[in-house]
Formats: C-alpha cells, structure tokens, sequence
C-alpha cells in the first residue's frame, strides 16, 4: 500500500496521521506536526542534525520512514523542557555556550540526552564518540563537550 | 532527499514476509535498519516498488549463546551487539567491529543481517564474519537453509540469498581456549566507509603456533574475500612477528581494491597489509600470545 | 585583561553574559527559512546538469507536468521573456539565473519545478527530460589559458580568451632587485584547493509577492540582506519591483561563513515564480545541491619566493596566483579588490620589499571563490607566507620561532605601513608567540621530539603567526557594486529606560544579539538584558553590508558605540536640565550622570529616559534616539600564534593532532566566552580543510567530493581539545579599541597543521605537503624516504 495510517506519540502526545509510504520521519514531525525544532542538514546520513529519540534511542530521523515508527514514542527537542522547567542539557547548552548558530543544536542535545541517561559519567572521549555522528560548523565541539560534561554532573546531583 | 514513491509492507511474521517476497519478486526489497536502503533510495539510486518491512517480526533481534555457537539474530541493531556482555567479554572482534560501523546514531537502527544481506564488501562485518567462520540461517518458502560464510557472498551487491529469502540469524562457532580475534579498521574520518580494514581470528596451540586462522579484508574487491593464502600461510606457524608479516604481504598481493578518494590502489594495498598485520597481533595477543 | 568596568547587572564589555538568543535556540523554536510556512505555499525544485558544459537543445517538461501536484515548470526562455535569464554578479560579471543556450558546469540550475509539496517537486524534477549535446570541458586553469583553449564565455561578444582579471600589489622592480640582492632566496608551489563551507543548514528561501500591494517578501538565508534588496531592485526594476516594495527577511540563519553573501539563481527563480503565480514559493536545497552549485572558497594555485639574508632577516617576497573562479566571476570581494585581501601576504614580518599578482581565469566550475570563513582570500595569503616562511627556516636552519621573531614588526612599529600598502593598526607579535611557545611548553616539546626521532617515532610541531585584515572598510577604497562598506545602528531608549538597536548587519551564530547590547550597555549603562537588539529585516534595520569577513564589530558595533555616545551626548544635556545645572558641570559613570564634587546630586539614564518624553527641555526635541552609519578610517588587523603538535603513524599516514594551542589578539573584547567561541568553530573549520577537505572535478568536470559521503566534515572525534588564550592590543582607531575575530582562526590554523607535519619530517628533507594533508600523502612520503612502517 502507498498510503498508511498510522499512531504514533510525539513529546508524550498520541497522534494519527495518514502518510504515504515514503514520508520521511523528519518531515512527519516538522511538516505534519509542525515540530520545527528538528533539523535538516545533508541528504546521504551523515550530519545528525535531524537526531530524535525514537523509543529511547537517538536516531537520525531522515532514514528512518514514518511508518516504520508506527506505534513508537517519540521525544523531540520540544519535549526536552517539562512544565516549564528546561531540561539540564539545555539548561548546560546554554551555561557553556555550547550552541552558535542553533541549527545543529537540538540534534546534538537529544544525543547527549540519551548518552546521559544510559551513562552517568561519560569521560570526554566517550561523550566525542558519541556525537560523531552529529556533524557542527561553529562550536568546534569544544563547548558542546563541556555543556554535555555540565548535565552530567547536574544529572547526578539530582 | 525524496524517495520515489514505493508501497510499504510491514508482515507480522516470517512467513508473511516471505509470502510477500514471494509475491512481488525482483520489485520487491527487504527493509531492515534501513541505513543502508534509505539512502539509495532517497538519492534514487535504488529503486523498490515494494519495500517489506521485517521489523515488525518479533523474536529476530538476540545475541547468545547455544548449542557450541553465538546465535545472533537477523535483526539485532548494531548498538544491541555492542552492548551484548557475552560480545563484550567473549568475542571482542565482533565489539571492534560493531564500533567502527557508520556512527552511534545509524548503529541504533543498522542491523548485522543487513550489514551482510546488502552484499557491500565495504561494509564491516563480512570481513568478520569471514574470519569467524560463521553460517548465515536463511529462511524461504522452502524452509530453513545454513548457508556457509565462504558461499554467501556471490558478487558485488549481490548475495546467495533468493529473492523471496530473509537472513533470519548468524551463527558463530564457539572458538576454542586460547584464542582471539580482532578488527582493524582505517577510515578518513568517523563514520567512513573503510580505507582499508582487517579482522583476524586465531586460536594458538600450546607451543604457541597458529592452530586455526581467519583473515579477510573489508573494501579489498568487489566481493568479501577470506585472505586463504595468508591463512595457509600461518597455519601450524609460530605465531611471531616475521610469520605475520609475510602473511599480511600475501593477504594484500592477492587484494584488488579500486582507486577513489580513499586511496590510490597501491595506498589501499599497502595499508590491507598493516591493517592485517595490526590485527594479527592482537588477535595473538588476546589469544593469550605475547 | 583588565577588569570589566560595568557590574554584572550591566553587563558591558568584558562579562561572558549569557547569549540571549539562546532560549529559543535550545528549545528548538528557531526561526530559520525551512521552518516557515505560509499559507498557499508552493514548493520548489530545481533540475540540475549532468554535464559541466554543454548545448540545451531542448527541454521537455511535459511528462512533469502531467504529475498531480505540479503546477509550472520554469526554464530559461520563461526568464528571457523577462530579461531576468541572466544576473550580475557581486563583482559586476554576470551568471545565468537560467540558461538558454548551454551549461558551463555540473549541478548549473536548468529549469525549475513548482509544486504544492516537496515530495512532488522531487518527482517533477525527475521526469523533467533534458536533451544536452556536450561541450569541450575546460577544468584546468592552466590549460584554460592556453592559446588554443575554447573560450568558455561565449555569451561576451569580443571575448577571446579565459582570462577574467590581472591583479597586482607592490614595486615589481624594487622587489626583483632585493631579491637579486639576497643571500638566500626559497621557492615553493602550493596549492590550496577548492573547499566548500558547509553550514549546517543550506541556502534557501520562501519568496512571497503580494498581488494587491505589489509587495515582495522574501524571507531568505542571507548574510546581507540590504545588499541583496537593492540588487533585486536594481535587476528586475524593469518588471516593477521596485525598493520600497522589496522586504527582505534574513530570519535565523544556520550557520553562513560567507555561503549565504551571493544571490544564488534560485532566490531569482523562486521570486519570479512567486510574482507569476502570486503565490508564496519555497526553495530550499538539499545538501548535494549546497555543495555541487554555491559559492566555493579558494582554488588558488601559488607559486612564492622569499628572499633573506643569511642571517635570517627577511628581504623581500614575490607571489604569482593562479586563480581559478569557475565560470563567472561571483566571488563576493569588494570591488576594487579582485583577489580580495591576498596582498595581506606580507603577514606579520616587516618586509621592505613585495610584489603579489594573481590572475583570475574562468573554467567548467560554478562560481564563487570566498565563501569560507576566508576575511577574503586572507586564508589563502596567511597559508602561503608561513608555509613559505617555514621553507626558509629548514633552509636556514633556523628554529621557525626563533625566524619568526627575527623578523616581526616590531611592536613600537605601530601603525606599520607594509610593503603592499597596508596599515596595520596595531600588533604585538613577539608576545602572542612567546605566549603560545610557553603554554604548549616549547622546549620541551623540541627535546621530546629529539628523543622520539631517535627511536623512529615521528611526531612535529608547528607554528603559524598570522596578521588577519578585517573591518571592510573605508569608503575611500571600498564597495561592493558600488555601495560603500559602512554599516550602521539605530538606537532608540524608550520612557522606561529599556533599548532598541538595530544594526545593518546580520549574525548567523556570532552572537550579535548579546555582544551589541554589551556594547550598549557599556556605553549607556543600560543593562544589556534591557537592550533588544534586531538585525535582518530590511524593513526596519538601518542600511548595512552585512556581517561576512569579519566586519561586524569593526564597522556595526562601532556605529553602535558611537549611537550610543550620541545618546548620552542628549543624555548629558537631558540631566542638565533636570539637575538645573551646566551640562559642564557633569559627570559620567556608567548608568548616571553626577554633578562633579556633589555625587548625590545625579540622574539616572532611566530617568533621563523617562525625562527625554515627559520633561524634555524647551527648544529641544523630545525622545531619546540616534542613528549612526559608520565608515572606518582603517581596517583592523586582529594577529596570534597558533602551535599544532602532531603524531604521524608510521604504517598508515594518519596525522592526529594531539594538541592545539591558539593564542589569539582580537583587541578590546566584548564577550571572552563567545570570542572562545568563534575561534573553536574557526580552529575546527582550519583542521578541515588541512586534512579532511577537498572538491575537485576529474577531466569531464565531474565532481568528487559532492557529498558528505565524500566531502568530509570533522566531527567531535577528529577535532583536539581547543587550548585557548588571548593577548589584547586594542585597535587604536575603533571606537571601543575592538577588532574582530570571526576568521582568525580559520586563517591561522591550516598552516600551523601544515608546518607540524612537515616539521615532523623536516630531518629526512621533506619541505612541503599540499593540504589537505590525508593519510596517503604522508605514506609516500614515509615511503620515499624510508621511514614507513
């Protein structure tokens, strides 16, 4: 079938769309949903900008299809801040001038979200290789690190 | 960015899919993590008017242990294999290669059986699963198949898979005591594709000679080839530093990578040879040799 | 660096205030182009050549349009009936929006689709059929200047060759005596190869023309938005645009490094389509379109020689540049400035004696040349003098630290009037250096280096002390299609003591929406989170350039100094009347005016602000505003030393940067954490293209290097841990003593990586490697000279 609907729930809210089978998760959320926040930067995989959790786990939201994520949770960037509250990596992203531009920035905040919540104490090498997979232009990834190394800490205060 | 347009199927079960397979036949693609497939797709350089999803079939993603050998299911995402304690602690060539695959984020949806059913020598685990002398599990409308390491891989994108078949679990002799493995790998930059790369598994004797060896190259031709005269070449040897040189110089004679931005053939040749030298070693190193 | 002089209530120059654009950045409520949707909105899509020259014989968009959803396809005859099929371009040659005859390189822009969805577009573009008859390809900006060359601009009547321009700098002759005279005279070959910058976000926009107003809206990723209106003013003034119709809006941009200065042909046609059809259309790129068609950066081919005593007191400097430009002339310099800023190549030594000329040449490329983070071609200067001053210390057998400090300008030479006509404002190079060699522990890195060599190990130090050139710039020599390079603030305090400005120019993750209220809050004493600061809308900004090479602290947040300055000048008189005193009777501390010798006796800028609309004084105007448009006396010359130490692997090539220390002057600073900012993303973006970074065309002038697959982008794991640090020698005709340092580090850091690793091989001979420097390069290298593994 070309068409599908499927449900799936996004930042905690349960949602029913019909899609075409080929609609790119990334455009789900940012056309559909009107959930801008998750970006677009390359078309062959590489730059990470487009990062969700998808049930849990950070993924690159442009190869995966819509109705692959049927009956999924999704968490986006605009799930991160809770009844007002930002969350600590954004709160950190913020303190350390981890961000420039922004455009790479909810991308790198979900991977650092998800490698917080599997590991409360990453070294710095670990927290590099875990965002290899998202690419930015104006930090130089020196900050994003300490913004990343500052939730952590927050994380395990709490 | 845009794929043309396909229809999705996503079967519930292992005979649903390959009924779909059945069916649609060459027009007909199987989605697994789809780090691989999307992106063809996406470029429109890859066509399927039908994509089926097994992602839905329960019971095809676990790594254990059973009956002498690891079983890892068809579906098990790169990051599961990763994180798996037995790979941890019991095979760490499969960990230095789950590692070195794409990056973190593409390994929490690629899957090994995709790794190996998308018949691309520059991906990883062929050259592995080579070394390990695993069996692939097939199954089709004719039932359950094993297919051995050496006959899965038929030609560039191409695999011995049948059309309406699914890579349903790799299964990976126990090695016996004293013995390691390891995966080399040189890229440009994380997320790469390998400029070269070696995986090595050995087990020693008690006189510390080569007893069994597996050595295979990633991206070093057009199909995953197992280094054979490099193996013939260590087996029953001493395992020391001038025997695995110049099974690493065998291995990379017989080597036929192509030029592109990665190397020139004559670089990719040579770094075959230090890779499988670097991997040899610490294959014998974690076999318990020097 | 000396203490901030405001609290850190105020927060003036010299706090690392928090930015405040980042709330919404970090909850993902960003506003950049892709993120807006109108109502109506079509989509378009833009079919692209295969060939990098070639015939259009026909184009056959029938079976496009018979797909549901596709509502126009737009080629170049559709233009041409408008005149609107070819542009001028920011150095006053001209492009094609669309061809009507042929292509000249891969990726050119054919025909474009509008649709009512982007997944539509895609299909339309796909079934857009195009009937080519290739053409000679010309890649080889040698072989384009051959006698027997096709002439590759067909379109100029007259034109017999591929040669764009001759540019040149300096006494030939004086120059060719002292090298004639010298003792010792190195040469050497580089090339610095096309890269692309990359942003994050590509370029688009959403072009929306109302039928009733006759209004243009154009929310764009722009980094001049101003420019970029009279541009279209000027080119479609005859189809009835006209300025006071035109909006640009440069909303959030994703990053620009001067990717997003030209007018790319898809701006055109998406405004066209939308005045057509009179809907709103969207255009954004996908990234193989970004790095396939937009402005590229570098692509010169060098050939310099340097000429010294033997003593190693430097003597004279000649450069000859090959330039290759694609196949028009889009490089965003100013106007008198072909090769942009290159004759900066003098860098931090005090020569008497250069000459520079570089020559421009069309090939089957697309166009550009500067856009990456470049100050105007001062990457490519900076990478040629320390690579070659580095070549001339192996031949002296010198340490490179020890030639650098011999020949500096020295720090009482300020003003320092260089060879090629230059001058710098103020530099203390002997500090930044000795600072770097003492943080990255110089000596022993030497003695540690000495024992690795003995036991075959190969590992390299190198150092690059660059003299940046920012702040275009003064009127007297520079423009851009004529519009002078000021830039501008409009400052307005309203009743209840909070701020307005408004600046010509436009960040793109620079972080001007803290940095210039710092500056007004120094100024002023308001404080900066009081101050609002809006760039982008050419509705309501002040006329500006743009922020690109580094300018917009030299030229804008000058203007907002000095609005500023203008406020409290009204201020003074303001608190005077209150006061019931002479405005000479007054005194200034930030935030108030004091009666001198009777403190008590003081006014508020918030009360004066509340005064300036309820008690203003009889016979002056009410309100608390002003406006300044800036134009530098000078440009700025922000300098530092950068050390890179690298390992080199011995079997596979592999350099790995291990430490990285840059030691930057940027003068006077506004905000220490974003300026540590700027320069990682810089430092980061000087790695890349030393090691990782390079498009390049085979004969056919197919590209490799056309994606990220290919193009690669460091990541976390390739980039060191920054170690920064700053010696401050302010700009002694800024307003508030600042340079910029937007570029720095994209400038100093390539050669340093560079020196490091032929430093690491300098004791078998090697004296060059070509950047970027990848794996292989260095194998053979390690081969021929017997040191692989």
């Amino acid at each position: 079938m070309s068409r599908h609907d499927i449900q799936l729930t996004v930042n905690g809210a349960s949602h029913r769309v019909q899609v075409e089978s080929r609609l790119l998760l990334v455009h789900l959320l940012r056309e559909n949903l009107r959930l801008t926040g998750t970006h677009i930067g390359c078309d062959t995989t590489h730059c990470g900008a487009c990062t969700v959790l998808l049930d849990g786990e950070p993924v690159k939201s442009c190869t995966v299809l819509a109705v692959q994520a049927e009956g999924s949770q999704i968490t986006t960037v605009e799930g991160l801040e809770q009844d007002g509250k930002l969350h600590p990596v954004q709160q950190a992203f913020w303190d350390k001038h981890g961000l420039q531009c922004g455009y790479c920035t909810p991308g790198m905040m979900m991977t650092g979200c998800a490698l917080l919540a599997r590991d409360k104490n990453p070294s710095e090498a670990q927290i590099r290789e875990a965002i290899s997979g998202n690419l930015c232009r104006c930090t130089g990834y020196s900050n994003i690190v300490k913004a990343i190394q500052s939730a952590a800490e927050q994380l395990r205060q709490q | 960015m845009i794929p043309s347009a396909f229809d999705y199927h996503a079967p519930a079960s292992i005979p649903e899919a390959i009924a779909l397979l059945s069916r649609f036949g060459e027009s007909a693609k199987v989605i697994s993590g789809g780090q691989s497939l999307l992106p063809l797709l996406k470029l429109r350089l890859g066509t399927a008017e039908h994509l089926v999803d097994i992602g839905r079939i329960a019971g095809l993603e676990y790594v254990r242990e059973e009956g002498g050998s690891l079983r890892i299911g068809g579906r098990t995402r790169e990051s599961v294999l990763e994180r798996s304690e037995i790979v941890q602690t019991r095979f760490p060539i499969l960990l230095d290669t789950a590692r070195v695959i794409a990056d973190p984020l593409v390994r929490n949806r690629a899957t090994v059986g995709g790794n190996l059913a998308h018949g691309d020598p520059a991906n990883d685990h062929p050259a592995t699963m080579l070394a390990l002398r695993a069996t692939v599990v097939a199954q089709g409308p004719n039932g359950e198949r094993t297919i051995p390491i050496d006959r899965f891989f038929t030609g560039l994108f191409a695999t011995a898979l049948a059309a309406d078949e699914i890579l349903t679990e790799i299964r990976i002799p126990v090695p016996p005591n004293r013995s390691g493995g390891a995966y080399m790998k040189l890229e440009r930059k994380v997320g790469d594709y390998a400029t070269a790369a070696a995986a090595a598994q050995v087990t020693l004797d008690g006189a510390g000679n080569f007893s069994q060896v597996g050595l295979a190259l990633t991206n070093a031709g057009p199909v995953p080839t197992r280094a054979s005269a490099a193996e013939d070449v260590l087996r029953g040897k001493r395992a020391d530093e001038a025997n695995i040189a110049e099974a690493a110089r065998r291995a990379a004679k017989a080597a036929s990578p192509t030029a592109d931005r990665r190397g020139s053939v004559e670089y990719k040749r040579e770094m075959a040879r230090v890779l499988a030298v670097r991997a040899l070693k610490k294959a014998v190193e974690r076999a318990g040799g020097r | 660096m000396s203490e901030p002089r405001t609290s850190p209530e105020v927060c003036g120059m010299g706090h690392s205030m928090k930015r405040k654009e980042d709330p919404r950045f970090i909850r993902g409520k960003g506003n950049y182009v892709d993120d807006i949707q109108l109502p109506g909105m079509l989509h378009m899509d833009i079919v692209r050549s295969p060939f990098a020259h070639a015939k259009i014989k026909s184009i056959d968009a029938s079976k496009a349009l018979k797909i549901p959803g596709v509502l126009a396809v737009i080629t170049g005859e559709t233009l041409a009936k408008y005149n609107l099929h070819w542009m001028p371009t920011l150095m006053s040659d001209t492009q094609m929006v669309l061809p009507t005859e042929k292509v000249m390189y891969q990726a050119q822009e054919v025909a474009a689709v509008i649709a009512t969805d982007r997944y539509v577009a895609a299909d339309g573009v796909e079934a857009v059929e195009v009937d080519y008859e290739p053409l000679p390809v010309v890649v080889d900006p040698v072989k384009a200047l051959a006698p027997d060359a096709p002439v590759l601009r067909t379109d100029k009547k007259d034109k017999k060759d591929n040669r764009i321009f001759h540019w040149q700098a300096g006494d030939r002759a004086a120059t060719d005596k002292a090298f004639a005279e010298s003792d010792v005279v190195v040469k050497q070959d580089m090339y610095i190869p096309r890269i692309h910058v990359a942003s994050i976000e590509t370029c688009g926009c959403v072009a929306d023309f109302d039928r009733v107003s006759g209004k243009l809206t154009v929310y764009m990723t722009t980094q001049a938005p101003h420019a970029v209106r009279t541009v279209f003013a000027l080119v479609a003034g005859h189809v009835g645009l006209s300025e006071e119709k035109i909006r640009i809006i440069s909303p959030d941009i994703g990053g620009g490094f001067g990717g997003k200065v030209p007018v790319y042909p898809g701006y055109v046609i998406a405004v066209a389509a939308s005045v057509v059809i009179g809907k709103p259309v969207k255009w954004v790129e996908d990234r193989m379109e970004n790095l396939q068609a937009d402005s590229f950066a570098r692509d010169y081919h060098i050939h310099a020689e340097l000429a010294a005593k033997k003593d190693g007191t430097m003597t004279a400097l000649r450069i000859k540049t090959l330039a290759d430009h694609g196949y028009t002339d889009a490089a965003a310099n100013p106007s008198k400035f072909p090769a942009g800023l290159f004759s900066i190549c003098t860098g931090s030594y005090a020569l008497k004696h250069a000459f520079a000329e570089v020559d421009g040449v069309y090939t089957n490329k697309p166009p550009g040349g500067i856009a990456y983070r470049c100050s105007f071609r001062v990457t490519e200067a900076v990478h040629c003098i320390e690579r070659i001053t580095d070549v001339l210390a192996q031949e002296l057998k010198m340490d490179p630290a020890e030639l650098r400090l011999k020949n500096f300008i020295p720090p009482e030479k300020f003003p320092w009037k260089s060879a090629l006509g230059w001058e710098y404002d103020s530099g203390n190079y002997p500090a930044a250096l000795r600072k770097a060699m003492e943080i990255v522990g110089y000596e022993a890195l030497r003695k540690e280096q000495a024992e690795k060599r003995a036991r075959g190990e190969l590992m390299g130090i190198g150092i690059s002390s660059f003299t940046e050139i920012v702040g275009a710039g003064p009127s007297k020599q520079f423009d851009i299609l004529g519009l002078k390079m000021f830039d501008s603030c409009e400052l307005r305090i309203h009743p209840t003591g909070k701020a307005l400005a408004r600046f010509g120019t436009k960040s793109q993750g620079q972080g001007h929406e803290t940095t210039y209220a710092q500056i007004i809050a120094e100024e002023l004493g308001i404080p900066a989170a009081q101050v609002q600061v809006e760039e982008g809308d050419t509705d309501t900004a002040p006329y500006g350039l743009g922020t690109y090479a580094s300018r917009s602290t030299p030229t804008a947040g000058a203007a907002g100094s000095l609005a500023a300055r203008k406020v409290r000048e009204k201020a003074k008189k303001i608190a005077a009347h209150l006061l019931e005193c002479s405005a000479d009777d007054l005194e200034w501390e930030p935030g108030k005016f004091s009666v001198k010798g009777s403190p008590s006796r003081s006014k508020t800028i918030q009360e004066i602000a509340l005064a300036a609309y309820t008690n203003h004084p009889q016979g002056m105007e009410a309100g608390l505003e002003a406006v300044s448009y800036y134009d530098p006396p000078n440009l700025t010359f922000p300098f530092g030393s950068y050390i890179a130490v690298v390992d080199i692997d011995r079997g596979t090539g592999q350099v790995k940067v291990r430490r990285f220390v840059a030691v930057d002057d940027c003068g006077n600073i506004i905000n220490p954490m974003i300026v540590d900012g700027q320069i990682h993303g810089g430092l980061a973006m000087g790695l890349a293209p030393a090691l990782l970074e390079e498009i390049s065309y085979d004969d056919e002038g197919n590209i490799t290097g056309g994606s990220f697959m290919d193009y690669l982008l460091p990541t976390a794991v390739e980039t060191p841990s920054w170690e920064t640090a700053k010696t401050v020698t302010p700009s002694p005709h800024h307003p508030f003593g600042a340079k910029g340092v937007g570029e720095s580090a994209t400038v100093g850091a390539p050669p340093a990586i560079a020196n490091a690793v032929v430093d690491a091989l300098a004791h078998v001979g090697v004296r060059h490697v070509e950047i970027p420097i990848t794996p292989e390069k260095v194998w053979r290298l390690l081969k021929e000279n017997g040191l692989a593994e």
